[in-house]
């Protein structure tokens, strides 16, 4: 089958500095896929190439078949690719609800006049989209929170309150940008549960994360990358044997674990 | 509402109903704003090109080209609304001061356009004898025929305004204003939305225009200066940016302000200056931020 992402050969420089040489990766529909690699190893950097934040210098990236090099970003999360950032990145300003009320904005139409002549479609639709993000919130345990500022949870709610919301626009990719960082081991079980729950209902999974023990737990298939170049890519035991990996990140307290 | 029918029977001296339609036509500008910078955090220090356009296209139309009121004023609408889609395509990639600087820039060439293309607009002395606005035999004349039509398009647009923002576009607006970067990973085509609501609010700016121009029957630059632009921002942020409430709040006390000021003859700037300055350091988040805590004070008690 086609891979649902896939990247050739993504390069990106910043100016002098080259953060990503010339990576290229796959992932399969259905599959968990976790990035790691040391802090500035180019992880986020492909993230926002992927979005179209950042843009890669060069290379190709095929979304279904379909190349989404030069689309804008909100163009990408229409066609199903959504994300979480590395440094939460909620509406402040919103409630919880309304936050993943957001979410579900490209799988809905409702234009300005619709909305100010408050037509019976708008309004049927507004009722739709109030509903299904309801529906998300009980799902990842927020219902009571529904009417908070989103500013005001607690920062591991946060984490959960901002994968809704990327969920909540029905993506076929999630990318996830170091979900549990941050997070105390308990949130970041309850959080691995729910990673494992939403691929259930049919979304990949894309991540990045620090959390070796989540990485290991969760993930069908490991990339490492080392100085923005792929050192090591295979299964979590695979990649926990794998001399240079050891070497370069994980450290030898993770042989053989 | 209730206080809107109420006010003109209790009131009958036509100067106060003045200082109301003024309120009015004030309050259509800044309801739109209040939108503009309130939800979508979007500045802009021109609006009062806006309101010169609708004035001035109105004016221009019913004198020289004879059309009656209605009409002009929806070519007013019209042409406002291309402009500030044109304005705002470039203008609106800007962020925070530099977007402030652009719309100021672009206040400041209308302001002077209109002061140089004499034979169009009068130049600096203006012109008038721009007809009144009428409905078959009913000529919109006195104040409370003013006051009338006036409070009712504020309170269309106050409608419209707020159906806009318990909408999906509301919501992608204010999404917009804390944290571009999430709105567009959520799918908001962040351009068009601002683009969209800055239209929207020069749109309500010219409807205001038009009815100043049918009303004062006389249109000069200086009515549409930065200083007035200036006023306008003022009163939305003075009132609370984050409500459109705020924004009328605003409006208010800063149209009735002065006029309670007279008494004070020399001393009335210093004193509205450090009322403003009292009100942005006590209240931050406006007049509309203190009915807020009073009302979450009360519901605790």
């Amino acid at each position: 089958m086609e891979p649902i992402l896939e990247a050739i050969n993504l390069s990106k420089r910043f100016g002098g500095l080259v953060a990503v040489s010339d990576v290229s990766l796959k992932v399969e529909t259905g599959e968990i896929k976790a990035i790691i690699g040391p802090n500035g190893a180019g992880k986020t950097t492909i993230f926002n190439a992927i979005t179209g934040v950042d843009p890669p210098t060069a290379g190709e990236i095929r979304f279904k078949g379909q190349k989404l090099n030069g689309l804008k970003p909100y163009e990408i999360a229409s066609q199903g690719i959504s994300r979480t950032f590395q440094n939460v990145e909620l509406f402040d300003n919103m409630s919880v609800l309304e936050n993943v009320m957001v979410g579900r904005h490209p799988r809905t139409f409702s234009g300005l006049l619709s909305a100010v002549f408050h037509l019976p479609k708008a309004i049927a639709e507004e009722k739709a989209i109030r509903d299904d993000a309801m529906e998300r919130l009980a799902f990842v345990g927020l219902s009571s929170s529904a009417q908070e500022l989103a500013s005001k949870l607690p920062f591991g709610q946060q984490r959960v309150l901002e994968l809704a919301r990327a969920w909540a626009t029905d993506p076929e990719l999630l990318l996830l940008d170091e979900p549990a960082a941050g997070l105390n081991s308990h949130e970041a079980t309850v959080l691995a549960d729910l990673i494992l729950k939403i691929r259930e209902k049919g979304t990949t999974i894309l991540l990045v994360e620090h959390d070796m023990e989540l990485v290991m737990d969760i993930s069908d298939e490991i990339i490492v990358l080392n100085y923005g170049k792929k050192i090591a890519e295979g299964k979590p035991e695979e990649i926990q044997d794998n001399q240079e990996v050891i070497k370069a990140y994980l450290g030898e307290d993770f042989k053989g674990r | 509402m209730l206080v809107l029918v109420a006010l003109p029977m209790v009131m009958r001296n036509p100067y106060y109903l003045g200082i109301m339609v003024f309120m009015g036509i004030y309050s259509l500008i800044t309801i739109g704003l209040s939108l503009l910078m309130g939800y979508a955090g979007q500045i802009s220090l021109g609006h009062a090109a806006f309101f010169a356009t609708g004035a001035y296209t109105s004016g221009i139309l019913t004198t020289k080209a004879h059309l009656s009121p209605l009409p002009a004023f929806l070519a007013a609408i019209v042409l406002t609304a291309c402009i500030a889609f044109l304005i705002g395509i470039p203008t609106l990639r800007l962020k925070g001061h530099y977007l402030a600087m652009a719309t100021l820039g672009f206040g400041q060439i209308v302001y002077v356009a209109l002061n140089a293309s004499v034979d169009f607009t009068g130049g600096p002395s203006g012109f008038g004898e721009i007809p009144r606005i009428a409905l078959g035999n009913l000529v919109v004349e006195s104040q409370l025929a003013r006051y009338c039509l006036v409070w009712a398009l504020v309170v269309i647009v106050l409608l419209f305004s707020l159906n806009l923002i318990h909408s999906r576009v509301g919501r992608a607006l204010r999404s917009i204003h804390s944290s571009e970067l999430a709105a567009n990973a959520m799918g908001v085509n962040t351009s068009k939305y601002k683009i969209q609501v800055f239209v929207l609010s020069a749109i309500y700016a010219s409807i205001a225009g038009s009815l100043y121009a049918h009303f004062v029957t006389f249109i000069s630059p200086g009515s549409f200066d930065l200083e007035f632009s200036i006023l306008l921002v003022t009163m939305v942020v003075v009132g609370g940016m984050a409500n459109v409430w705020g924004a009328l709040l605003g409006t208010v006390l800063l149209t009735l302000l002065p006029e309670f000021l007279r008494g004070f003859k020399d001393y009335d700037i210093l004193i509205y200056g450090s009322t403003l300055l009292l009100i942005m350091i006590f209240m931050p988040e406006g007049l509309f931020g203190l009915v807020k805590k009073l009302r979450s004070v009360r519901g605790r008690m």
